[in-house]
């Protein structure tokens, strides 16, 4: 039974950790498509985390231990988080380990260690990527609280476990409610990993970025765990979105049969997903940097909504 | 008499002697100033004998006993129950700290040394005991008032500075507007004794008093006020950014971490032990209370450019999460759901702990850093963790903590407040169902803005570059200094990993001030925390990410062929040519200036077109001290210049008119 769990974790954990990066090819590939260009392919991430890797890292003088630290804290925090959700199954070893609301801060922790790290070597991109992180952050933590409240509702706790087990058992029925939080959903998913319309990932323009002015000064191995932290975020938020709102086909049995047929499913739930962030990052504008709070403040009344649509019409 | 000595009491009896005594010796380090050095360590010793005592009254029977003080006819009852006991042991552990980081000041005139502070120190501690374990209102309201005279008497420490003679004013005044809603809550209690008997002034006479509904949510509102303006809650919390920066650090540590949490004591004794059942409105105005407090201290703190301001600020956001889980629990119980009540009780109690543990953290943090530099001011810090690697370590730890991020233990009171805020939906009242869980967003909210506050305060302390070259010299503070520090983040670390130990201290309180057990399960190993089927299990976490981390560090780190080379900073190319392009405090705390700009009173100038020296300034005060206070003193001094004039100038004719009065009284009182 032990052995199982294990077996299934690990899978679990080294899925998370390959198959980031070919998400996140995936959508750079359906963008360039999108916008009538062939792309560098879907490897083309892997090609890049390599080619940092092999590279002799160059570090500042005067950084601290926190500076080098935070990239391997932050790289546990994102697969630790991505080794707890129930995306394909929900039997594993660490699920009990954290609920939805830990999982939220764990994304929390990650984001105070990258925001210090940014500001120890005292240059103004740093501590304004720092700031605008810190802001964007402490918007969307309500959101995506009341999306997660929206389930929790309905089955009656903050453990992913037991939100897809009851989700799943009730086949394939849509809660009104679920539609509200799901949209509130994207637009959290869209902030919290700096995407478009609140950040562009693609670009390194001084007054516009967010994400990206946390990251300049690294260089080889950091700067390589730090995009791969990055691509594991988007992994894992797509995959607790699976697993609130597309919750079917995850394995609740006991043995490893089910799981080719899980990991198939999850692969075309991550496909459609990267679809469909491409087409909203490529119809999209960046908004400017306090229309953000805008934003996020629609996101939060759209799961609001989504609760008192539950609750007044239990659906 | 039944006069009954138990181990707890022979305990606390010791620390009350030794303290007593310590406060008699100290003026006389002057004059021998070879026992100054144990003054402050002996204190230590009685701090560890009452966390002891408190230990040790946590799962006894309630021990109670008269003591041969106070007036003839009129003894002082103690009585040792969970609920004192909890509280015990919150001021035992944090003051074993405090008093070591003292004892690791050096003499210096500016120092809080035993000389200086020894007597009044001491005081403060023997009467917080007192207040602890009070047990009628009499002896509670004298252990009150000596609490705050000693504390106001270690505020103006510093009394040469006018600001401080200023601030300890104004923190003696509202300690005394609170001290008298006290004094009418306890006079209306006792007033409904039964006729006849003589007044009983006993807590246990005043819980059997049982008043109507009306006369106990008047007395609650008096509580509520009184207690209140200790804890800080709005809109009497005007005094604790006020009082905090002029206290000495050890002192604002003594004072956020235990001294507000004698009016979450106070509050919790009357609300749930001394008056009858809660009605629902009283929990609804404790909750509205705390959140409004909550997110007024967030953004107040967000936006302060003084490090014991910011944090003092922090302080009232915290006590405003605490006060919300209380007025939550006293919904609960209105209604008669125990069992949520006391989950909302012990994430409440739970947070008192762990804000005690890492506000103490930093406030100590905030004097090193003080001693070291000798500047306050954010603004003029910067690049510490370089110059004081220690200390930065473990005010990191009270960072974590305070952010409220896991694997640390300011998430798991966070996460246990979340939980009783989603269990509000078995309120039998749709609009109470439906509306609280928002204000489970709020406290989310709140809980995102402390985040954003503390990298402020640690990234401009501690991390980049000296903004100031004169404070670049700053120097390692001392090494019981540290061991203070070490000995909370220690508590921080453990009360993270190790939930079930602090929920076992808390489940007695907590069952006794609600009278059901919770719905929370520990276990594996203790260090699980379950609400139903959500579970939080801390030291998992910290396996999987240790483990993580290291597996990263050895593929890549051990199988690199180079270690990282050591270049000049990047910038994008632009040589680092200042530290002054460094955000400032003022810069890191403009986003929240935008966005929240209509809760915050704040006057800005910025330079017209034409404008030769352009200058930019801004003031932010507090929205209350504009729009209370000051229109309040106003009235004031009109009311007292109208009277004024009417009065006799002659002092003679002045105590007539006082005299009359009393003996107008004496005839009129039946």
């Amino acid at each position: 039974m032990i052995a199982h769990l294990l077996v299934r974790q690990t899978i679990q954990i080294l899925f998370v950790i390959a198959m980031a990066p070919l998400l996140a090819g995936w959508i750079r590939q359906c963008r360039a498509w999108l916008s009538n260009r062939s792309g560098a392919g879907l490897l083309q991430p892997y090609r890049e985390l390599f080619k940092l890797l092999r590279k002799q890292p160059v570090v500042a003088e005067e950084a601290s231990m926190l500076f080098v630290a935070t990239p391997y804290v932050v790289f546990a925090a994102m697969v630790v988080a991505g080794a707890m959700i129930p995306m394909i199954t929900t039997r594993l070893l660490l699920a009990g380990a954290a609920d939805a609301v830990a999982l939220a801060g764990v994304f929390t922790m990650a984001r105070i260690f990258a925001a210090l790290a940014a500001m120890d070597l005292g240059t103004a991109f740093g501590s304004m990527g720092a700031r605008r992180t810190m802001l964007v952050g402490f918007l969307a933590e309500p959101a995506l609280l009341m999306v997660l409240f929206t389930p929790a509702l309905i089955s009656g706790s903050t453990s992913l476990v037991v939100i897809v087990h009851d989700l799943a058992r009730h086949g394939v029925i849509l809660y009104p409610s679920m539609v509200f939080a799901a949209a509130a959903y994207v637009m959290v998913t869209l902030a919290e990993n700096a995407r478009l319309p609140v950040d562009n990932p693609d670009t390194h323009l001084e007054l516009t970025m967010i994400h990206e002015a946390l990251n300049l000064e690294y260089s080889g191995r950091y700067l390589a765990l730090i995009e791969w932290s990055a691509a594991i975020k988007l992994l894992v938020y797509i995959g607790i979105g699976a697993a609130l709102f597309l919750p079917w086909g995850i394995t609740q049995g006991p043995g490893l049969a089910g799981l080719p047929m899980a990991y198939a499913l999850l692969v075309a739930k991550l496909a459609a997903a990267g679809t469909g962030l491409a087409a909203i990052e490529t119809l999209s504008a960046k908004l400017r940097l306090f229309r953000v709070p805008e934003f996020l403040g629609t996101a939060f009344l759209l799961a609001v909504l989504g609760l008192l649509v539950r609750y007044l019409f239990g659906h | 008499m039944n006069v009954s000595i138990g181990l707890p009491w022979g305990l606390i009896l010791s620390a009350l002697v030794l303290w007593s005594a310590l406060a008699f010796a100290s003026p006389f380090t002057v004059r021998f100033p070879r026992i100054a050095p144990f003054i402050f360590p002996l204190g230590a010793v009685g701090a560890l004998c009452v966390a002891t005592a408190g230990l040790l009254a946590l799962h006894g029977p309630p021990v109670a006993t008269i003591s041969p003080l106070g007036l003839p006819g009129l003894p002082f009852h103690g009585r040792l129950d969970a609920l004192s006991g909890f509280f015990l042991i919150l001021f035992g552990l944090t003051t074993v700290a405090i008093s070591l980081d003292l004892a690791g000041y050096r003499r210096h005139e500016h120092y809080p040394t035993a000389e200086r502070i020894g007597a009044q120190y001491h005081i403060l501690l023997a009467s917080l005991t007192l207040v602890f374990v009070a047990a009628d209102s009499y002896s509670f309201m004298i252990a009150w008032e000596a609490m705050a005279l000693s504390s106001y008497l270690l505020v103006i420490t510093d009394h040469l500075s006018g600001a401080t003679r200023r601030a300890g004013f104004l923190y003696l005044l509202i300690e005394h507007v609170g001290a008298l809603a006290l004094l009418a809550a306890f006079a209306i209690l006792i007033a409904q004794g039964p006729a006849g008997a003589p007044l009983s002034f006993t807590f246990t006479a005043l819980h059997a008093a049982h008043p109507d509904a009306a006369v106990a949510g008047l007395v609650f509102i008096l509580a509520f006020l009184g207690f209140g303006a200790k804890a800080g809650l709005i809109p009497l919390h005007v005094w604790l950014p006020q009082a905090h920066p002029v206290a000495p650090s050890p002192i604002s540590a003594l004072l956020s971490s235990v001294l507000l949490k004698v009016g979450i004591y106070g509050l919790l004794r009357v609300a749930f032990i001394i008056l009858p059942t809660p009605a629902p409105w009283w929990g609804l105005t404790t909750l509205s209370i705390g959140l409004m407090t909550a997110l007024l201290g967030a953004l107040s703190s967000a936006v302060q450019n003084d490090m014991k301001r910011l944090l003092a600020y922090s302080s009232v956001e915290n006590i405003g999460l605490i006060t919300a889980g209380i007025g939550l629990a006293l919904l609960f119980s209105a209604y008669g759901l125990k069992a949520l009540a006391t989950l909302a009780l012990i994430a409440a109690l739970y947070h008192c702990l762990n804000h005690a543990f890492f506000k103490g953290l930093l406030f100590l943090g905030t004097g090193s850093v003080l001693h070291a530099t000798g500047e306050r001011r954010l603004s003029r810090l910067g690049g510490l963790i370089h110059r004081m690697p220690q200390t930065a370590l473990l005010m990191l730890i009270g960072t974590l903590a305070i952010a409220g991020v896991p694997p640390l233990n300011g998430f798991v009171s966070e996460w246990l407040t979340l939980q009783a805020f989603l269990k509000a939906t078995a309120l039998p009242r749709p609009y109470l169902a439906m509306g609280i869980p928002l204000g489970a967003a709020l406290t989310a909210l709140v809980a995102g803005l402390a985040g954003y506050v503390m990298v402020k305060f640690y990234g401009i302390v501690f991390l980049g570059r000296p903004r100031d070259a004169q404070r670049a010299q700053a120097r390692e503070s001392g090494r019981l200094e540290r061991a203070g520090l070490g000995l909370l983040a220690l508590l921080c670390l453990l009360a993270g990993v190790w939930p079930a130990g602090v929920i076992a201290l808390i489940r007695p309180a907590a069952h006794l001030l609600s009278g059901a057990n919770a719905m929370i399960t520990t276990g594996d190993l203790g260090a699980r925390v379950g609400v139903g089927h959500a579970t939080y299990v801390p030291w998992v976490l910290w396996i999987a990410l240790g483990a993580i981390a290291l597996a990263a560090i050895l593929i890549l780190r051990v199988r690199a062929a180079r270690g990282a080379r050591r270049v000049p900073v990047w910038n994008c190319g632009h040589p680092l040519a200042s530290a002054r392009i460094q955000d400032t405090a003022e810069g890191f705390g403009q986003p929240i200036r935008d966005v929240f700009a209509a809760f915050l009173a704040m006057r800005r100038h910025r330079p017209a077109q034409d404008d030769r020296v352009p200058r930019y300034a801004s003031t932010i005060e507090d929205r209350f001290w504009q729009g209370l206070y000051q229109p309040a003193a106003r009235g004031f001094a009109l009311l007292f210049a109208a009277t004024a004039t009417r009065q006799p100038r002659r002092i003679a004719i002045s105590l007539l008119g006082v005299l009359m009065t009393l003996i107008g009284l004496l005839v009129l009182a039946p």
